[in-house]
């Protein structure tokens, strides 16, 4: 199963693992993203993020399906915020469910690696000083290299 | 043609969407930019630096030479930095 939800309203972890579970999972392996603050004066106030409906799920449902065609995974969910976030805030949450440890440990780092390159969201940061977009960082493209796969833009 | 912007790149060009009917000459993704550079100041802004800009074409991404036509659906962001 794939459960891919892109909202403005928190989640529930607890909730999200008893989802993802079944008798046959022995292992769920789950990330948390949170909003941080990296300006210099620790002068965050939010951190708006927006996407590209359609594409955004069309493109979390892909990833998605290329992690369970590369390890044994039996569900996985992706739930991505969008809208206004605070400090210490969670942005997203993803969790693979597997009968052992590996496969679910692998799909959650390989979505979380293409999900940072390839899904269309970008954050803008509020501090005192005003708004600014978010730039891309070289670790990520880095990051999604490694899995030796084609690239996709 | 159906063209979205998101990110910076609508912040400069001032909306979030817009239907234009192109010259027969605009084939690509790269002449669609070079066309839509000149429409305003913001979209000029906006299309300064192809190479920082992102497009995709019916919701997939795509590279610059890739054809376009008017029953597509374009859009054009910055490189995304979602999660």
């Amino acid at each position: 199963m794939i459960k891919i939800s892109i909202q403005n309203e928190e989640f529930d972890v607890t909730a999200e693992i008893k989802q993802l579970s079944s008798k046959s999972i022995g292992a769920i392996a789950t990330f948390c993203g949170m909003v941080r603050d990296s300006s210099k004066d620790s002068s965050l106030i939010s951190l708006t993020l927006e996407h590209y409906p359609g594409m955004s799920e069309t493109t979390l449902e892909e990833i998605a399906q290329k992690a369970k065609k590369e390890w044994p995974i039996d569900s996985v969910t992706i739930v991505h915020r969008v809208g206004r976030l605070k400090p210490e805030e969670m942005i997203v949450f993803v969790g693979c469910a597997s009968a052992h440890r590996h496969a679910a440990f692998d799909g959650c780092q390989y979505i979380m690696d293409y999900l940072k390159t390839d899904a269309p969201f970008w954050k803008a940061e509020e501090t005192k000083d005003g708004t600014t977009w978010v730039s891309e960082r070289e670790n990520d493209k880095a990051a999604k290299r490694r899995w030796h796969l084609e690239e996709s833009n | 043609m159906k063209i979205y912007y998101f990110a910076w790149v609508r912040d400069y060009i001032g909306y979030p969407y817009e239907d234009i009917s192109c010259p027969k000459t605009v084939k690509t993704i790269e002449q669609l930019a070079q066309y839509l550079k000149d429409q305003s100041d913001g979209h000029r802004r906006a299309f300064q630096d192809l190479s920082s800009i992102r497009a995709a074409k019916n919701q997939k991404f795509v590279a610059n030479n890739s054809e376009v036509a008017d029953t597509d659906e374009v859009a054009f962001f910055p490189p995304v930095t979602g999660g």
